[in-house]
């Protein structure tokens, strides 16, 4: 499983890794805000979220190490035992293949809601189109997933006007988180490659009518909002979807990971 | 436990002859085992008592996230981290359940936590010690829910109605928690490797008598026991809960192949219960008073929570405010 | 500190039922409320409806009017079913 960059995987492992380590990764995020919300109720919607994301993680890496594994054994290797708990606590950071986005620190609460509306105005339509997948398993998975994400993307849009439309103070905030992630964005609707196959194979949307889609929700909510959207052709930081990603990723993997990787002989926890 | 040492303002009690009136009906009603409701009259210490009791218990559930919050990022396995954020989340929705319930009685849920915040208020002595390994997140579920739920179970017969309810739904949720933590450690000691297995006779030397003294000093140290009993906002007396959650628990011990720290442990055929050594009071009491491992931290981390919140609980008001300006 | 009101809770378990006071939730506002309140009393598939309601807004009889209130319709045993003999034939009414 080492340096799974180097090799050339089909499309769909790595379309659907890019599913599953979005989901584990903003999980991740969730799990470190744990008694930081800025309310107790915060508190729970906050793992209510973080719940749905890992939960999302388990299913998408679990479909992946079975295609793995039903590969390895075509091919007479004999693996190690790989599942979604092997995908995600021993790969390392160029084998992850999430948006840049979703590995941001989690900052003030503009930041953490900021990062969460941007991706959730993106996901539900992302996974609405993937509700029409040839592979039915997918279509599956992303039917589930996405009334998770519509409730996410209920939320993240609220809290983005309020505090947009809140206190001077907290429209600053909101502002400034909204202009430092922006730069993000830019890989959330450029398609490559792998989405150009997986658009052929009829199991993802195309990325344009995704773009369409997440422009004019987030135009709307930034609108309600009074925050001013930053510029569409603004300079972009791409790289997540090949592994190429932000000094962020090692830390939160180095500590996510940190027990299967101290302890390699463990074979259960 | 997770409410200790609730003081009740007195440590003698009335009889029904030395009281008003109103205080006799109040306590004859209490004797029937009729609920009292928010909106019925009630002693006035007895609602302070409450509200004392309460706080700590919604306090302690609050805590009581950050030792398990310290390994939610590490868990090993996904559904390790899933598990424990649910049952994390859970507790945070035992404080406010606690709270709301609190809140009925008169009692302001944001003066209440300030207290906590500036050290008047207290809450369990066990969640100021550190979370060190994996393990421990086993044991807490094991020792700690467990000595909670023994605490628990009967406090849904409470006196009170608001908290007994809020207690029925606690105990009701609370089932999959030491399962949950009985499991991590089992699984550890017999599938695990040997770095595991002392992992877990590790946490469970560390988190043993702490979880002893959760149920608080001996009834003989315990001033306000017979006032809480009288009001039934206690139903058991300290030793009796502790010895209860003792004989349950060691046999669950000797099921995992582990030892207890405490040489004085027997079971005496006579009486059909184990036997203890000497519980170190004055730890427990420096623990208490804040002088615990983890007490600062904690309380930090609770205050800064807050504080840092602080702002964005200022723009949701000021966006409702606007909101229901613009829709008049 | 700005705080947020209290509401009270109301859930529909099942369908069919009536909405049953569950506790309280602190909230912003109203529709923050409704999702405080689900993500407080409904994480185990407890509810298929939420109300909520300002606390402020409740009005509750008084124990002092009990008697006033309640009393009056203890004598009223005509309004109960077990009121009414019938003859065994009559089977189950």
């Amino acid at each position: 499983m080492q340096n799974m960059a180097q090799k050339k995987q089909p499309p769909l492992i790595d379309y659907l890794l890019r599913l599953g380590d979005n989901a584990l990764v903003l999980g991740q995020r969730h799990a470190q805000l744990c008694g930081k919300a800025p309310a107790l109720e915060e508190e729970l919607a906050l793992m209510n979220v973080g719940l749905d994301l890992f939960g999302q993680a388990r299913n998408w890496l679990g479909y992946v190490s079975e295609l793995l594994a039903a590969e390895l054994m075509a091919s007479e290797l004999v693996a190690d035992k790989i599942d979604a708990d092997h995908l995600a606590f021993r790969r390392d950071a160029q084998d992850f293949r999430n948006l840049l986005l979703v590995e941001q620190p989690n900052g003030d609460f503009a930041d953490i809601m900021g990062r969460q509306f941007l991706f959730d105005a993106w996901h539900v339509h992302l996974l609405d189109g993937l509700t029409h997948a040839s592979d039915p398993r997918i279509a599956e998975v992303a039917a589930k997933s996405l009334k998770e994400a519509t409730y996410h993307l209920r939320r993240s849009s609220e809290w983005v006007i309020r505090l947009g439309d809140g206190t001077e103070e907290s429209h600053t905030r909101m502002q400034r988180a909204l202009d430092n992630l922006w730069q993000f964005t830019g890989e959330l609707l450029q398609g490559d490659e792998i989405d150009q196959a997986m658009l052929e194979a009829g199991i993802a949307p195309d990325l344009e009518t995704v773009a369409t889609r997440w422009k004019a929700t987030v135009e709307e909510v930034l609108e309600e909002a009074t925050l001013e959207r930053p510029s569409y052709d603004a300079w972009m930081y791409t790289g997540g979807k090949v592994g190429h990603h932000t000094e962020h990723l090692g830390f939160l993997l180095a500590e996510m990971q940190y027990l299967p990787r101290a302890y390699p002989d463990a074979t259960v926890w | 436990m997770y409410a200790q040492l609730v003081e009740t303002g007195s440590n003698k009690l009335k009889t029904l002859d030395e009281m008003s009136p109103e205080e006799r009906q109040f306590q004859e009603r209490i004797n029937d085992e009729i609920k009292i409701e928010p909106k019925n009259w009630m002693p006035d210490a007895y609602r302070k008592t409450l509200i004392r009791q309460i706080s700590q218990h919604a306090h302690s559930e609050i805590v009581g996230m950050l030792p398990e919050g310290n390994w939610l990022t590490r868990a090993p396995t996904l559904k390790r981290k899933l598990q424990l954020m649910a049952k994390i989340q859970d507790e945070a929705g035992h404080g406010l359940y606690l709270y709301s319930s609190m809140e009925t009685l008169g009692a302001d849920r944001d003066e209440e936590i300030d207290k906590l915040h500036d050290g008047r208020a207290k809450y369990s002595s066990i969640f100021n010690y550190p979370t060190l390994n994996w393990a421990d997140m086993g044991t807490i579920g094991w020792l700690v829910d467990g000595a909670a739920i023994v605490n628990q179970v009967p406090l849904q017969r409470t006196s009170y109605g608001p908290y007994a309810r809020a207690m029925i739904r606690v105990c009701k949720e609370e089932s999959f928690h030491q399962r949950q933590g009985y499991q991590i450690l089992l699984t550890m000691m017999q599938e695990g490797t040997d770095d595991q297995k002392a992992m877990v006779q590790d946490s469970i030397n560390r988190f043993w008598w702490p979880a002893l003294m959760m149920f608080g000093p001996s009834d003989e140290n315990s001033p306000n026991s017979a006032q809480s009993m009288a009001w039934k906002i206690k139903r058991h007396s300290n030793d009796e809960l502790r010895q209860r959650f003792l004989d349950q628990t060691v046999p669950q011990l000797e099921l995992l192949g582990c030892t207890a720290p405490d040489p004085d442990l027997k079971y005496n055929q006579e009486t059909g219960h184990y036997e203890f050594g000497e519980i170190d009071w004055q730890e427990f009491f420096d623990v208490v008073k804040g002088n615990g491992p983890c007490n600062r931290e904690r309380i930090e981390a609770r205050r800064s929570a807050i504080d840092n919140g602080a702002w964005v609980r200022e723009a949701a008001v000021a966006h409702a405010a606007k909101r229901q300006h613009r829709a008049a | 500190m700005a705080d947020w009101p209290l509401f009270e809770v109301f859930i529909r378990s099942k369908h069919g039922l009536n909405h049953k006071h569950v506790g309280s939730v602190h909230a912003a506002d109203r529709r923050m409320a409704i999702e405080n309140a689900r993500e407080l009393y409904t994480r185990r598939n407890e509810g298929v409806s939420i109300w909520v309601v300002p606390a402020s807004e409740i009005t509750a009889s008084s124990p002092d009017e009990k008697e006033p209130l309640f009393d009056p319709s203890n004598d009223k045993v005509y309004r109960h079913a077990s009121f009414y003999k019938l003859p065994k034939e009559v089977g189950h009414m």
